[in-house]
């Protein structure tokens, strides 16, 4: 069982699965930098997400990957509007209330799904999802190795925007200086929208990438979202190289605790380096002291 | 009674307070004066516990509580105020006054009957049932100044109690301050403004960039040279003098 | 307190107690599970409502309980009483340890509700794998209905017993009012600089409140896995608990004393209603979800428009009427 080749395996598991935690993170990280709301709601827009990659494999014979562009846009549309109707009106104030508000969001949309999609756990099945690549000692299962070169790919993507268009600028002014950015401006109300907009797209291009080798039930919200959490506290609230190093940190980790501690057991290290991050280390691995 | 003894405090890089040192002796009214951002609240609130010093020691009634927690030096006879008012805003007058008289009291009757008392002291007695959210900047200051009251305390810290005031209100305050010594407590109180201290201190500290520059009555401080340069600039005394 | 206030309270009181013998025994559970809300959002209550420290995962200390006095009473043959009272010290010990370690880590607001789901994350987990749990099989108590044995046949018992926790619950709001420790907590709750600076040890009453949250939220665990003779991981550990406790709350008024139970009679009464919906309309299924669904709306609205909940539209109504 302590077999080097054996762990080593466990290692590339954890970090192709890392790969789409990374773009979960950077959704909910870019949230936070720009915003300074948590957005409780993550895992509940992930699984949603999730559904329509099904529906649209089952109803209209789309494989996940074709589906991506079209994933990508309708989860920005829905994170913008929700934005514009719900949460961008009340997130200011106690930062509870917005918790508070997410987890509404986070409630109608677990029981809507319930209500709607019924509580079987649902998979997409691919012709390519046996398939499986051979690295030296590790047999990785080639939808998970396109998995994580496309989240890769996509974070790229995402930080050229950052980097070189004027939207992707207009963001990084507010996020670190909202007032100034008002007083030269530009529309922060509008960029807060497009910010949120964003982080769930990056949730609808994982959503994509998970599908061939996962599930979605409505309860596959509520088991991301701790995930995501403690994937962005990990790296640092805020920090898109946090949320990268995060994520293939998490997924490492849940690859070996599975490994060593077994299904049940081997989740609990998710929720401990959460708590023990909070406890002891608050800003994260590259978090700016607050 | 106080007696602050080298006392600095950097954030970062930045020194707030340097090297400070203050002495306020029982029964005085002493006033800490100093142009924006010269470390008068970062003192402050190192003295109150809020900050723990760097470096440097404070002595309260004669005894070390250099690095106590705010509830401690609280609990000691020092108490102060915020320049940045904060009343508990959804609880009332009374019940923000009695959080203060219960430090001395668990009886509710008695912690009832302190914050009457001293909301009658300071003025107040009229806006006994209003929010702390409905006060106006003279009432919110007024009730910093009762809840510190409240708790009994030999010696009271008071940042910018005046600031935002009309010349009405300011002269109002002014003669409750006066009473409040009266009765017995020792007050240090940081002003922005000169002239709100000089009608009411007997001696007065001049804090810059960290660094007391002076001290002496309010007449001698407001011909200090340094002192003018301080809150005009540099060269401003001798263009004063000119 | 008016006159017309204490008339409504003899009336609710009186009302409550004849309540099961006028409906049938369906109806009576539907009561007993209405206390039963108030009881454990009250138990959230006096830390996420006087003192302001919302918790998204007092399911921790639920699950504690209703763990503690299952085990104690079927491994090691304790009485069911005495097990609950072992429970909820067992709840006051997880309350205060979790608060020791997350305020001294000085964590506030949206920190410090994310910490308590993890907490309760870890909670089920275990719960699930290790051996004197019975993992994910969960634990069945001995059906024996004998008061000692903390089970009754008649569905009266369990009401009343519902119905005396709530009020004990009401009681210990009541004097969180009224008291110097209420006081305290609310000024936390306000503001914490002003509170600190005024001489309360912040630290140690969040560390108290937490304590008594704990043990409250314990002996509302015990009494579920006694009335339903059964506990899991997931219903002992799991979000639904935490945030049932935290919507009756939010819902009814947070750091008011009538506020859990008027939230947890809207809820009940939401719920009956969506379940007599269900009833009418057959494309409604699934009552649960739907009921939910209302809870999660309601939570929007009384967030973003009513930050003080139902309870602030009786307060308005008395203050126009004073």
């Amino acid at each position: 069982m302590f077999d080097p080749g054996f762990i080593l395996a466990g290692v590339l598991n954890g970090l192709l699965a890392g790969g789409i935690y990374v773009l979960v993170a950077v959704g909910l990280t870019l949230i936070y930098g720009v915003l300074h709301i948590i957005n409780f709601a993550h895992g509940s827009l992930l699984m949603l997400a999730m559904y329509a990659v099904f529906f649209l494999w089952k109803l209209a014979g789309l494989d996940p990957y074709m589906s991506l562009p079209i994933v990508i846009v309708g989860a920005f549309v829905v994170g913008f509007l929700l934005y514009r109707g719900l949460i961008g009106r009340f997130s200011h104030g106690r930062d509870e209330n917005i918790l508070l508000i997410t987890l509404g969001v986070s409630i109608v949309a677990d029981n809507g799904a319930l209500l709607f999609f019924g509580g079987n756990t649902e998979t997409v099945d691919v012709p390519y999802a046996g398939q499986i690549i051979e690295l030296g000692v590790a047999f990785l299962p080639l939808a998970k190795v396109i998995s994580f070169v496309a989240s890769l790919v996509i974070c790229l993507a995402l930080g050229l925007f950052m980097a070189k268009t004027d939207t992707g600028k207009a963001i990084r002014a507010v996020a670190k200086e909202r007032q100034g950015a008002r007083l030269v401006g530009i529309d922060v109300e509008k960029i807060f929208a497009i910010s949120y907009g964003i982080g769930i797209a990056c949730l609808g291009a994982a959503a994509c990438l998970l599908m061939p080798t996962f599930y979605v039930t409505p309860q596959s919200g509520y088991a991301f979202v701790l995930v995501a959490f403690t994937t962005v506290v990990l790296g640092g609230m805020g920090s898109f190289v946090g949320a990268a190093v995060g994520g293939f940190l998490i997924g490492v980790t849940e690859s070996l605790g599975g490994l060593f501690l077994g299904e049940q057991l081997g989740q609990i290290g998710i929720s401990l380096i959460f708590i023990l991050i909070l406890l002891f280390r608050p800003t994260g691995l590259f978090g700016a002291k607050a | 009674m106080l007696e602050v003894a080298g006392l600095s405090k950097a954030f970062g890089g930045l020194k707030a307070v340097d090297e400070a040192s203050l002495k306020v002796d029982a029964g005085e009214i002493v006033g800490l004066i100093g142009p924006n951002g010269a470390g008068k609240t970062t003192l402050f609130a190192a003295i109150a516990g809020f900050h723990r010093p760097d470096a440097g020691r404070i002595a309260f009634g004669g005894h070390d509580i250099t690095g106590l927690p705010p509830h401690k030096i609280c609990a000691a006879g020092m108490v102060r105020t915020f320049q940045i008012t904060q009343p508990f805003a959804k609880i009332t007058v009374r019940e923000n006054i009695m959080v203060g008289a219960y430090l001395a009291t668990a009886d509710r009757r008695a912690a009832a009957a302190k914050a009457e008392a001293v909301a009658a002291q300071v003025g107040m007695t009229d806006q006994l049932d209003q929010n702390g959210a409905d006060l106006t900047v003279a009432g919110r200051k007024r009730l910093e100044l009762a809840r510190a009251l409240a708790t009994g305390p030999r010696l009271l810290l008071l940042d910018e109690v005046m600031a935002g005031l009309n010349p009405t209100e300011i002269s109002e305050i002014v003669a409750i301050i006066k009473s409040i010594r009266q009765s017995g407590v020792t007050i240090l109180l940081i002003e922005h403004v000169m002239q709100a201290v000089t009608s009411l201190a007997e001696r007065v500290y001049v804090l810059n960039q960290g660094r007391m520059i002076a001290e002496g009555t309010p007449a001698s401080i407001a011909e200090n040279p340094l002192v003018v340069e301080a809150y005009l600039g540099h060269g401003a005394a001798q263009v004063l003098r000119a | 307190m008016s006159t017309r206030v204490q008339i409504l309270l003899v009336i609710g009181f009186a009302a409550a107690v004849i309540y099961p013998w006028l409906v049938p025994n369906y109806l009576i559970t539907v009561g007993m599970l209405m206390f039963f809300s108030a009881f454990i959002g009250q138990a959230w209550n006096v830390s996420g409502g006087f003192a302001g420290q919302t918790s998204f995962g007092h399911a921790v200390f639920f699950g504690t309980g209703a763990y503690t006095s299952t085990i104690l009473q079927v491994t090691h043959g304790w009485n069911p009483w005495l097990s609950w009272a072992a429970a909820m010290a067992m709840g006051a010990l997880v309350g205060c340890l979790i608060a020791m370690l997350a305020f001294r880590a000085g964590l506030r607001g949206s920190y410090f509700a994310l910490i308590t789901l993890a907490f309760a994350e870890v909670f089920r987990i275990l719960a699930n794998s290790v051996g004197f749990t019975r993992g994910g099989l969960g634990m069945l108590i001995k059906a024996d209905a004998r008061p000692e044995n903390l089970q009754f046949r008649d569905p009266v018992w369990p009401y009343y017993l519902a119905f005396a926790l709530c009020l004990i619950s009401l009681f210990i709001a009541w004097r969180l009012t009224r008291s110097r420790f209420g006081a305290r907590l609310i000024a936390i709750r306000e503001n914490e600089d002003a509170a600190r600076a005024l001489g309360i040890d912040v630290f140690a009453e969040k560390v108290k409140v937490l304590t008594l949250s704990g043990a409250m939220c314990a002996a509302g665990g015990t009494f579920y896995a006694q009335k339903y003779l059964y506990v899991d991981p997931t219903i002992a550990f799991g979000i639904d608990k935490s945030v049932e406790m935290l919507l009756v709350t939010m819902v009814g008024g947070a750091g008011t004393i009538f506020g859990p139970l008027i939230g947890a009679i809207a809820l009940t009464g939401i719920n009956e209603i969506t379940r007599w919906a269900a009833g009418v309309i057959p494309a409604l299924k699934n009552v649960q979800p739907l009921s939910l669904i209302v809870y999660g709306i309601m939570l929007m609205l009384i967030v973003a428009r009513l930050p003080d909940g139902l309870m602030s539209l009786f307060a308005r109504k008395a203050r126009r009427n004073a």
